[in-house]
């Protein structure tokens, strides 16, 4: 175990002079760097924002059986199918009584691969609803299937959105991930208010225009809505003038005439064509912009607006018109989204954990390797240079993956140079014994690499198991700890079973006639 | 170090005595007292206040967050004076209720003050962190035992288990004990107390096998004592430099890393011991001889 041959004396020194140099690359400032990569700091280290949202799908799985169930009634009406007690059960199934001669013709419809009322997913072979027949009463739930594509079309859209809204603020490198089928994780770096992104992105952002009606009470098309300002309620025809799907663009604005801050908007042709009919029709009505179900403002129309160009007033500040253009410009989510999960770091704090993280590296880092040096003198010495080797080597990895160094993290590093040694100690230990009964010293130490090297191996792999279970389970800065954790126990045994092993070697070789050497 | 001859083995039946009464006195502690969980697992907000203002007390602080409407409050210093950690259960519906209660907090206290850090955890993620802490830790022990039995035979695999199940049991009884919060990072601590006991474990169960190769004669009561003080000097000396670091990160680390660094130093001495005095004896009890290893010793 103690012959190394020229070319692996090479390897062993390129790869460790690679690390190395990846490793300190980190800590230059030159904007010309060759090697343009870095460690990431964690939000725990840098200060930032973290979020988990969660979308609510009820709304989405009513409004998709809706639309399910005015199809099927259409198809029956068209089809001169006979129908009763049709109902939506529980906002979750479709419920309704066919005469027997029909039974089977209807089952077939549902049960057909080509139908477009229950779509068919060959990629799970499952249909979007599932048939429940007792006698003439159908009934139809979303398959497991079903609510899965609903649910994931549902968070695309809703990933697209909160992008967009998040990209508009303006954070430093924002990252928006998918979580499941109904999560979303965003993280902002720098941020430690997220006040103004969660406001953000706690509205669904839904915009009609209505008109107000002069009924006093509620009819079959109209329903009763808040005014945003609190200044009482109005009765809001149910008819859909416009949405915000028309909207080109929105930009906040100071109106020059009455000093008031303004939200401008632009409409897409569609939009414009229907906007100047409504208007030009309903001249003297108070037109309703409504957002999530409240009305922002209700201007009187006094003229036809042809031009698609058209302006929204409703007391805003100049920041609150700048998020309400934002929230239209970029459109309404598919469903509204809870925070779940909020941590946020100030950079600060931040700060002081790198502080005093490094400052316990640093401090573990010398009572360690003065230690080793007073027990074992030279050949602590040779231990001490593969533990530095063995720091330097397990930065350069991270750096290399761009891995992302949580408080965790370097809580990792200190404890990798605590069990680090353990290797070398093993080894050590195990040559001393073999030096008892083996005088020659070449053999002895030869020995104790080999015996020594099954209980090293298996000694590191525990540890490797809870790393690798940790990295799967664990989130954020438990991540964090599991990656240096893990790595740390590669750097280690190639710093023990190469560089230890190497200098160790030279060593012994050069002073092999010496009486006592360890 | 000059080569031990400790008779650790005629203090088994004593400390494996010890032992189960920590072991009793844990469970009895997790089952009636419980453990102090965090806001990762329980639930509830938790938020980190610096104040630049001498004024501000920790009574007026709890005295101005009485004042709102945010249920049980508990304010506590945190590692400097001018830190305080605040923490409360109840989860407001309004999305912005932590700006609020940073207005509140400068009405009563003037604006000398700011927040550090802000952890609000719904019901439903701490639930779900909790379930995947125990997951995670049931899969490292399963994981460890599978290891040990393919590596060795099942007589040092149940050793091993045993000694690991002692170590976490006691820990944790100690967390509960002294009323420690249990947050993430102390999973995290769990584990690598699970993959640090085991290696010392490991350790020792290598020098077993190899002197049941060795020696024929001896039986395993002996030769387990044998073992140990073969791999005293090892044991000891890595004890103490894993210690070394891990009190650097307990006095240094900063508040944070505070209660991981805990659950990991009394890990390391229980996993210390526990190799000697739990997974050792284990090998007597099941009577592991020099046949035990030899079925299928072809390696």
């Amino acid at each position: 175990m103690l012959y190394f041959s020229k070319t692996r004396i090479f390897l062993i020194s390129l790869f460790t002079i690679l690390f190395t140099i990846l490793a300190i690359s980190n800590f230059t400032k030159f904007e010309d760097n060759i090697i343009n990569k870095k460690i990431n700091l964690g939000l725990d280290l840098q200060g930032g924002s973290y979020l988990l949202l969660e979308i609510d799908n009820k709304p989405v799985i009513l409004q998709k059986l809706q639309i399910t169930a005015t199809q099927i009634k259409k198809y029956f009406r068209n089809n001169k199918i006979f129908f009763k007690n049709f109902s939506i059960i529980d906002d979750q199934s479709i419920s309704f009584e066919v005469n027997s001669i029909d039974n089977e013709k209807i089952k077939n419809l549902f049960e057909d691969k080509n139908n477009i009322i229950n779509p068919y997913y060959s990629q799970y072979r499952a249909h979007q609803l599932e048939l429940d027949i007792s006698e003439n009463n159908f009934r139809l739930n979303f398959s497991k299937y079903g609510l899965i594509e609903i649910k994931n079309s549902s968070l695309n859209q809703a990933l697209e959105i909160v992008r967009r809204r998040i990209d508009e603020v303006g954070t430093n490198e924002p990252n928006v991930l998918k979580r499941g089928n109904d999560r979303i994780l965003v993280e902002l770096p720098g941020l430690d208010d997220p006040m103004r992104v969660k406001k953000l992105l706690g509205k669904t952002a839904n915009l009609s225009f209505r008109f107000l009606t002069n009924d006093s009470e509620i009819t079959f098309g109209t329903e009763r809505l808040l005014f945003e300002d609190g200044s009482g309620d109005s009765l809001v025809s149910k008819r859909i003038i416009l949405s915000g799907d028309n909207l080109l663009d929105a930009q906040p604005k100071m109106d020059n005439q009455t000093n008031e801050t303004i939200v401008s908007f632009t409409l897409d042709r569609v939009g414009a064509k229907r906007f100047g009919k409504a208007t030009s029709r309903g001249i003297g009505k108070r037109l309703g912009i409504i957002l999530d179900g409240k009305i922002i403002s209700a201007p009187v129309v006094r003229d036809a607006i042809l031009g698609g160009n058209g302006q929204i007033s409703g007391n805003f500040t100049f920041q609150s018109a700048t998020d309400f253009a934002l929230l239209l410009r970029s459109g309404a989510l598919p469903a509204p989204l809870n925070i779940i999960e909020e941590r946020s770091v100030g950079p600060d704090l931040g700060q002081d954990s790198i502080n005093s993280g490094v400052f316990a590296l640093i401090i573990g880092f010398f009572l360690v390797i003065i230690f080793m040096f007073f027990k074992y003198r030279i050949f602590g010495l040779i231990g001490n240079i593969s533990l530095i080797l063995n720091l330097l080597l397990l930065v350069g990895i991270l750096t290399l993956f761009e891995a992302t160094l949580t408080l965790p993290g370097i809580a990792g590093i200190i404890l990798t140079v605590g069990m680090a040694v353990d290797a070398n100690v093993l080894i050590f230990e195990r040559i001393k014994e073999e030096t008892e009964t083996e005088k020659n010293q070449i053999i002895a130490f030869d020995n104790g690499y080999q015996k020594s090297k099954t209980a090293v191996l298996d000694a590191n792999i525990t540890t490797l198991i809870a790393a690798i279970i940790l990295f799967f389970m664990g989130s954020g800065p438990i991540k964090g700890f599991s990656i240096t954790l893990g790595i740390g126990i590669f750097t280690t045994l190639f710093s023990v079973f190469f560089i230890a092993r190497l200098l160790t070697a030279l060593y012994v070789i050069k002073n092999k006639n010496k009486e006592k050497l360890i | 170090m000059a080569k031990s001859n400790i008779s650790f083995n005629k203090f088994y039946k004593l400390f494996n005595l010890f032992s189960i009464l920590l072991v009793f006195i844990s469970i009895l502690l997790l089952l009636f007292k419980g453990l102090n969980y965090g806001v990762d697992f329980k639930g509830g907000t938790l938020i980190e206040l610096r104040s630049t203002d001498k004024q501000i007390t920790i009574s007026k602080l709890r005295e101005s967050l009485l004042n709102m409407d945010i249920g049980d409050v508990s304010v506590k210093q945190f590692g400097n004076k001018d830190d305080y950690l605040i923490k409360f259960e109840k989860k407001s519906k309004n999305a912005n209720f932590i700006s609020e209660i940073k207005n509140d907090l400068s009405k009563y206290l003037g604006s000398g003050f700011n927040f550090r850090r802000v952890e609000d955890v719904g019901p439903k993620v701490s639930a779900e962190l909790l379930k995947s802490g125990i997951i995670a830790i049931g899969l490292s022990l399963a994981a460890m035992l599978f290891y040990i039995w393919i590596r060795f035979e099942w007589q040092f695999s149940l050793g091993a288990i045993f000694a690991l199940l002692h170590d976490v049991l006691i820990t944790l009884g100690v967390f509960s004990m002294f009323n420690l919060e249990i947050n993430l990072s102390i999973i995290a601590a769990i584990l690598t107390i699970v993959g640090y006991s085991m290696n010392d474990t490991v350790v020792i169960f290598d020098r077993v096998r190899e002197n049941l190769r060795k020696f024929s004669d001896i039986k395993i009561f002996e030769l387990t004592n044998i073992s140990i003080n073969e791999t005293l000097s090892r044991t000891i000396i890595t004890s103490i430099t894993t210690l070394l670091a891990l009190m650097s990160i307990y006095f240094f680390g900063g508040e944070v890393l505070k209660g991981f660094s805990l659950a990991m130093i009394l890990g390391v001495i229980f996993g210390t011991y526990s190799s000697i005095y739990i997974a050792n004896p284990i090998l007597v009890f099941f009577k592991v001889s020099q046949k035990t290893i030899l079925k299928d010793d072809k390696d």
